[in-house]
């Protein structure tokens, strides 16, 4: 779904201001941030801390507003869309309730849309992230790498218009997260949903993004808007390319402070 | 295109299938051993109190029976309790039924009201403000001073008793619920957020079940004072009740049936405690954190 300007998200001038007790003015998080998501595509917003990337993230998803310009998703405002549980949102914290089970956790939005549980959905996206057999286990039973695909089960039940990914696997050991970024690729190329993914790392922005939009450290703003070059599906492999590691070490400088100064 | 003759393959010997090692059954002594780790140790130490309070309390100047004549003046507490001679002549079992009817009533009071205001100041700050300064002075009142109050207030031994009881078990189940409420985790609070989880659907699916081991922690301390509260009450307020057995055996300078008395508190204290604990794990499913 998209709007008329055809992009499946839009952010055009967002500011956002957060008040401070002794700054009248407040601190400057967002400085006019303007950006286009197209619909299925997957755009990674790479920055280092505090930039402003998860603030962005939750406006898009109506969880916040900007102080000055506009959010549009499928040309509609971020509460219309999440009135409908157009977004699908999938924090660094897994977030699930320890007293569901598996099921009833990726259950949970039909719940409160108060729709019918669709078991045949549930099923297959249990499937999806590979946890069938652990349908009746608690969260605390499962390992973090599996507790974060239920999270993303759970984002996707409800088949959203837009996917929303707070650095997901942040948490994660190196290892694991690396077979995270494969899974997670592995789940997108199966559901094409448009997919932002906030993340400050480079080697997964570059393994899953079809573009990253790097952002400078506070006040954020775009300082570049890079496409992603590699075929798709992206093999492990991929991250042994010359290009690879030429544009990661182009990204790592882009994202040092003195970068933007 | 030649296929390669291959020599015939040597039969291999002949295999005799082992049944996989059945594990060596465990002997009498080693099944009882974790048994016995868990159970000789109190029993030693239980044995060696018994036998020093024997030897301090047979001395000419000693003031308390030894437990050769507590088993001797009290053995009928002990080995009946369910006598009924009718009056406040029982044995011990109804005293404690008593006991344990008026602490059911009362904590189960306590445990309403004590939730319900918990969650109305875990959730506003307002209700925060405003109640919790006076609740903190409350708290700190002892039980058995609320009893004339409560003697004046309801004139009656019965419902002055359950009175106490709810006022002195109500404090932690309040202070627990509210801070279970507090300290729900802010990603919960944000996945309810995303999925547009509000009101009464926020509160049912969210707060109280990650309040809840707050919550029966609350209910756990609540418990142990109501029990508390009891004893202290019923010696003053007379009727059937292990406080009042207590009190009456005290004014018939009947050390030993105290001492009977005492160890049956104690005991059903202790249940009181584990029963609470089991219907806490039962209820959040051992799930508290993920």
């Amino acid at each position: 779904m998209s709007g008329p300007s055809g992009a499946a998200i839009a952010l055009h001038d967002v500011t956002r201001r957060f008040p401070l007790k002794g700054v009248p003015e407040g601190v400057l998080a967002l400085d006019r941030v303007t950006l286009d998501v197209q619909p299925g595509e997957f755009v990674a917003l790479l920055g280092p801390s505090g930039c402003g990337k998860s603030t962005l993230l939750r406006m898009t998803a109506g969880l916040d507003t900007p102080s000055t310009g506009t959010v549009r998703v499928g040309g509609e405002t971020p509460a219309a869309v999440a009135a409908r549980q157009g977004f699908g949102v999938a924090f660094q914290d897994h977030a699930l309730l320890p007293w569901l089970t598996v099921r009833d956790n990726i259950a949970l939005p039909f719940r409160v849309a108060g729709k019918p549980v669709n078991q045949g959905r549930i099923a297959a996206l249990i499937a999806l992230v590979k946890l069938t057999g652990f349908e009746e286990a608690f969260p605390r039973n499962l390992s973090g790498g599996m507790r974060q695909r239920v999270n993303i089960a759970r984002a996707l039940v409800l088949q959203p218009e837009v996917l929303l990914l707070d650095e997901p696997f942040g948490a994660l050991d190196a290892v694991t997260r690396r077979h995270m970024n494969l899974e997670l690729q592995r789940i997108w190329t199966e559901t094409r949903t448009t997919t932002l993914l906030v993340t400050h790392a480079v080697e997964e922005a570059l393994f899953l993004a079809d573009r990253i939009v790097v952002m400078t450290g506070r006040p954020g703003r775009v300082a570049q808007d890079l496409p992603v070059p590699f075929a798709r599906p992206r093999p492990v492999e991929v991250m042994r390319e010359e290009r690879f590691h030429e544009m990661q070490d182009s990204l790592v400088l882009a994202l040092e402070p003195e970068a933007h100064d | 295109m030649n296929a390669s003759v291959q020599p015939p393959v040597a039969a291999p010997a002949a295999v005799t299938l082992q049944e996989p090692a059945a594990m060596p059954a465990l002997t009498l002594t080693e099944r009882l051993r974790p048994y016995a780790q868990s159970v000789l140790p109190p029993l030693a130490v239980v044995l060696a109190l018994l036998l020093i309070w024997q030897f301090l309390a047979s001395g000419p100047n000693a003031t308390l029976p030894p437990p050769t004549k507590v088993w001797e003046d009290a053995g009928e507490l002990i080995t009946d309790p369910f006598f009924d001679r009718g009056g406040l002549d029982k044995g011990l079992f109804w005293h404690l039924l008593a006991s344990l009817q008026r602490v059911a009533v009362g904590f189960t009071l306590s445990a309403i009201v004590g939730i319900a205001i918990g969650l109305l100041i875990g959730t506003s700050k307002l209700a925060m403000r405003g109640l919790d300064p006076i609740f903190q002075v409350l708290r700190t009142v002892p039980p058995l001073a609320w009893l004339p109050l409560s003697l004046a207030a309801f004139r009656e031994a019965q419902p002055s008793a359950i009175f106490v009881i709810f006022i002195t078990s109500i404090w932690p189940i309040i202070i627990n619920t509210a801070v279970g409420v507090r300290n729900v985790p802010q990603d919960y609070r944000n996945v309810a957020a995303v999925i547009r989880l509000r009101g009464f659907g926020y509160f049912s699916r969210i707060i109280l079940p990650a309040a809840a081991p707050y919550i029966f922690t609350g209910l756990r301390i609540g418990v142990g004072l109501s029990w508390l509260a009891i004893i202290a009450a019923e010696m003053l307020i007379g009727g059937v009740g292990i406080g009042f057995f207590i009190w009456d055996a005290w004014n018939s300078s009947n050390l030993s049936d105290i001492i009977v008395a005492l160890f049956y508190v104690g005991i059903v204290g202790f249940l009181l405690d584990r029963l609470m604990a089991l219907v806490g794990h039962l209820v959040t499913r051992g799930t508290a954190t993920a």
